[in-house]
């Protein structure tokens, strides 16, 4: 029998992930340089994969036929779960690095914790992204210190990112039932608990590239609800178009 | 009508199964077989990714498939499995040297701190090409998601490395 808030669990997880995968396909071609390009794109695949895993676990716990394609193309924006920070427009390259920055940091620490899962299938797919996410946030970090301890230009740029993007932190680490659920039984990791770590982290790298975080108390939320903002429903009409209007197609 | 196979004949064949992406090792050499077990004149190979969005994965599976078919093994299926997460470990002494000779530099130990640093590696990986030790990583990602892409200042030559996961 399928469990509703396993379900809805590893669709924010899968979400979450499928969702910055496309905003940073959108590099793909527009990299202020060449390796850049390819390391942006290169991310992107990461989170693809990781998102079609667990997408085609969470269709697999709900029991109704959908699989990983199903769910990334045809559900629409309502019935998504990633966290609001995540379907924002990609900015420019100092926004789309910092945000990267923030949430593959956040992505290790929760994927560690999701590692020791007692339902296997997520605690395999947990492993892999942590090797994974090490990666994003070694080179986000060295370039979030790159570009805020670098021009003028660059600085502001990348500053601004911060200052735009903080308000939309705060989503990551809240749980409700579904989180506290999952977490008691030793599936999943209360998000909660890694605010401190991520905080920490985050805050040691900011120190090194210049940045402050402003002082702000009020957190956008609604994300995991289906409360998304405008643009997610933007994205999935790009995202989502080639397989509704050809459905079942091969190549 | 062939004799059924045995595991080592089938390990055989998947060792001439090469990367798609690196046709120089097989799929055996660079660790992502898992298992192989026979029966009835079958097979089941069990597979695991490098990468999670790892292009070649689906490839790879035809390929292993067609490679026994071929030899009259049937039915094959190909099962992927994602625990334990691959390891660049795994990767043969046989198959380093292999992908040093075609011009990647092999992998080091993958790493099993927690910590997160800045700096994945403190000292220069030696030049594939002309062994310097000359060389600067240019960027963490390359041409596929296995690789980043070095620079040797010696003899002028961007090289790919394989990197530790």
């Amino acid at each position: 029998m399928s469990d509703p808030a396993l379900v809805s669990y590893l669709l924010r997880l899968g979400d979450d992930r499928l969702v910055l995968g496309h905003r940073l396909s959108e590099w793909c071609g527009h990299g202020p340089i060449l390796e850049e390009d390819i390391a942006l794109t290169n991310m992107a695949l990461d989170l693809i994969g990781e998102a079609a895993l667990l997408l085609k676990l969470a269709g697999e716990q709900e029991g109704q036929g959908r699989d990983e394609d199903a769910l990334a193309y045809l559900r629409d924006a309502t019935e998504f779960r990633n966290a609001l920070m995540l379907e924002l427009p990609k900015g420019d390259f100092g926004f789309t690095i910092v945000r990267q920055f923030l949430f593959s940091v956040f992505s290790l620490l929760q994927m560690e914790a999701v590692q020791r899962s007692r339902l296997e299938a997520l605690s395999g797919i947990a492993a892999k992204t942590v090797k994974e996410a090490r990666y994003h946030v070694r080179h986000c970090a060295q370039w979030v210190i790159t570009l805020g301890d670098g021009t003028e230009e660059s600085r502001a740029r990348v500053q601004a990112a911060v200052d735009d993007l903080w308000r939309y932190t705060g989503e990551l680490f809240m749980a409700d039932d579904v989180d506290c659920e999952i977490a008691a039984v030793g599936i999943g990791v209360d998000p909660s608990t890694l605010a401190e770590a991520w905080q920490a982290q985050v805050g040691e790298v900011f120190i090194r590239a210049g940045l402050t975080v402003p002082k702000t108390g009020y957190m956008q939320r609604g994300g995991r609800e289906g409360k998304h903002t405008e643009h997610l429903g933007h994205m999935l009409a790009e995202m989502q178009i080639v397989a509704r209007s050809h459905p079942g197609a091969t190549w | 009508m062939r004799a059924p196979p045995t595991r080592d004949e089938v390990l055989e064949i998947l060792a001439d199964v090469k990367d798609p992406e690196i046709p120089v090792i097989s799929v055996v050499e660079l660790g992502i077989v898992r298992d192989v077990s026979v029966s009835d004149g079958g097979a089941v190979v069990t597979i695991t990714p490098t990468y999670s969005g790892c292009p070649a994965m689906r490839e790879i599976e035809a390929d292993i498939s067609r490679a026994l078919q071929e030899r009259g093994i049937a039915p094959v299926e190909v099962r992927t499995v994602y625990s334990p997460a691959w390891t660049t470990d795994w990767i043969s002494e046989e198959a380093r040297e292999k992908l040093a000779a075609y011009g990647i530099a092999p992998p080091g130990r993958a790493q099993a701190s927690e910590l997160i640093t800045l700096s994945r590696r403190s000292s220069p990986i030696p030049c594939p090409f002309c062994h310097s030790i000359e060389t600067e990583r240019k960027s963490e990602f390359g041409s596929t998601a296995c690789k980043a892409i070095w620079f040797c200042r010696s003899c002028r030559q961007p090289f790919e490395e394989f990197k530790a996961l």
